[in-house]
């Protein structure tokens, strides 16, 4: 019969009205500056470089390799490299950066940079809401260097795997000096910074 | 009670007293416009918003609420961002044919509702042929839309300007058609004397207003239809169809001069839903005698919003109609039923005269049959009809 489906519809609409104001979890609405929807784990937004520990320029992974400079298809990544030398996690001497730049606005978040790093230290951020005011925005090592414990925070699968690598080679770079220096056995860790990877082993073996 | 009831009809005639005596009859003119563009005036803004709320909640969505409390002040950001936007006139346009189109949409609204009765006593003018001017009146915005769309030199603007001259035309015959009954039944054309037909009650406790008769319901129902076509509301919102012709007959038009069409819109809206109010739910009086310490203009007041209520429900669950679709609706399927509940009116009056045992119940039925049969009848026409094949002589 003619108006069947009307008072259908209608009956769709009076309930969604009447359930609206009893049920707050038919409003699929999140007011945005207020309220944010919890991130998931894929995305990927602007990079940021990792740091392990407490400091974040003691224990940035960062190498100042300029692989990512010059990956960049962008070329928003600026580095410049520091004279200084310092131990990374597996003693070995490493460069450091003394600058690094990243231009957010130019920034197109491919994440070639995070695919090239073989240090593990530059990874995809998941902050959505940059605005700037003018063409550029560059983000500084200062607002660049984000902890580990952050990492496993946004990203938890990618993170694990990192974290269980690194323990392992870690575990493989002490054996091997073990192995040489017979003498000291309980040599001190080289790195400051090597205290963290090996806590963060745990979960991610189990 | 009676204080309360007539307070704005006595405040008006203080007001009046305290003027000269040649200038009171236009005190009082003054005064009732006054009065009437400050009510529906507020009306407009207070209707945006909440059609705007009412829309979202029934949408799953919360609606506007940034401006001020639960986004209250929402009409007056609106108000604002219409009044400072440029007016633009387009190049090629009638320039005159395109300033005077909205003014000749908004002034006979205005006009129309000078002869509804919003509570006792409370009529601006209670002129003797009151539905006939408010109908004459009414049938001047389809002039005023085709102004609008002839002037913009705009090909969507004339092509939903025509659509809006198809359908207003069309709607007007059942909407007429469906107040004829009530006419009928009062014997008068003023819409006060209309509204005094229906006091009392049946038995004590039903209320005597026409929409509680077959064909009275059947009217409303009829009605409250091509009303909605007439304010070209959804879902006969062809002449607009932002998603087809971006938004018709309004596509050239910005600032206050897209405001206005906007507020005469509405009030056209609100001029017909408190016609529908008058003549079918009892105007201003109360259901029964015992809700009468109710003032009259509070109860038009509550009959008023629930019919605006009602028009906003269907706005959020319809959708457009195609054009040959609204008028084969109007033409095969609205006008028939209403000449079919002009003799079904007939019938029921004829019947009054009958005094056997269960003869209410006798007469309820047969009216209703005799409606029920031709809607079914004509509905099931409606849908086996043949989809329209369109046929191009240049565009094969």
């Amino acid at each position: 019969m003619l108006g069947r489906g009307i008072i259908k519809g209608l009956w769709e609409t009076g309930r969604n009205f009447c359930g609206s104001y009893y049920d707050p979890a038919r409003l699929t609405t999140v007011q945005y500056p207020e309220a944010k929807l919890a991130p998931w784990e894929n995305a990927r937004t602007v990079p940021f470089l990792v740091y392990d520990g407490k400091d974040a320029i003691a224990g940035l992974r960062c190498t100042a390799c300029t692989i990512c400079e010059q990956e960049c298809p962008a070329h928003c990544i600026e580095i410049v490299k520091d004279t200084a030398k310092r131990a990374d996690y597996l003693g070995k001497m490493q460069l450091q950066p003394k600058v690094f730049d990243i231009d957010a606005m130019v920034c197109m978040s491919c994440g070639i940079c995070a695919e090239v790093c073989p240090f593990d230290s530059i990874k995809m951020d998941q902050v959505f809401d940059l605005a700037g005011g003018s063409r550029s925005m560059m983000l500084t090592l200062k607002e660049l260097a984000k902890s580990n414990e952050y990492f496993r925070l946004i990203h938890p699968t990618e993170a694990a795997v990192v974290d269980a690598a690194r323990a392992e080679e870690q575990r493989k770079a002490q054996a091997k000096k073990a192995a040489a220096s017979p003498a000291l056995p309980n040599a001190p860790a080289t790195s400051p910074v090597s205290a963290a990877p090996a806590r963060a082993a745990t979960p991610a073996v189990a | 009670m009676n204080a309360l009831d007539q307070i704005f009809v006595a405040a008006g005639r203080w007001m009046t007293g305290l003027a000269p005596a040649p200038l009171q009859p236009l005190v009082a003119m003054a005064l009732a416009i006054a009065g009437l563009m400050a009510v529906f005036g507020t009306c407009f803004a207070v209707t945006t918003i909440f059609e705007r709320k009412i829309l979202g909640r029934m949408q799953n969505r919360l609606g506007p609420n940034r401006v001020g409390p639960f986004g209250l002040l929402q009409p007056m950001a609106d108000g604002v961002k219409m009044l400072t936007k440029e007016d633009i006139v387009p190049f090629s346009a009638d320039r005159v044919v395109h300033f005077l189109a909205p003014l000749a949409l908004t002034v006979p609204v205005w006009l129309a509702f000078a002869v509804l009765p919003f509570g006792r006593n409370m009529s601006a003018i209670d002129l003797n042929a009151g539905i006939l001017f408010f109908f004459a009146i009414g049938s001047a915005s389809e002039l005023a839309v085709f102004m609008a769309g002839w002037s913009s030199q705009n090909k969507y603007a004339l092509l939903g300007a025509m659509r809006a001259i198809a359908q207003m035309i069309s709607y007007e015959v059942p909407l007429v058609l469906a107040t004829i009954p009530v006419l009928m039944a009062a014997g008068s054309l003023s819409l006060t004397d209309i509204v005094l037909a229906q006091s009392g009650t049946v038995m004590g406790v039903v209320p005597r207003w026409n929409v509680l008769t077959p064909w009275g319901l059947a009217g409303f129902a009829l009605f409250m239809i091509a009303a909605a076509a007439e304010s070209n509301r959804c879902p006969f919102d062809l002449p607009e169809g932002e998603s087809e012709l971006i938004a018709g007959f309004l596509t050239e038009y910005s600032g206050f001069k897209y405001a206005l069409f906007f507020l005469g819109e509405y009030l056209g809206l609100f001029a017909v839903t408190a016609l529908a109010v008058t003549l079918f739910l009892g105007g201003w009086q109360a259901p029964l005698p015992a809700l009468e310490w109710f003032p009259s203009w509070g109860w038009f007041a509550v009959k008023f919003s629930a019919l605006i209520f009602l028009f906003i429900w269907v706005r959020a669950t319809l959708p457009r109609l195609r054009l040959d679709q609204l008028l084969s609706f109007a033409w095969k399927f609205l006008v028939p039923l209403a000449l079919v509940n002009l003799f079904v009116a007939v019938g029921w009056w004829q019947s009054s005269a009958w005094h056997f045992p269960a003869a209410l119940e006798l007469r309820w039925l047969l009216g209703a049959g005799l409606l029920a049969v031709p809607y079914v009848w004509l509905g099931q026409a409606l849908k086996s009809g043949k989809p329209v094949q369109h046929h191009y002589s240049y565009a094969e």
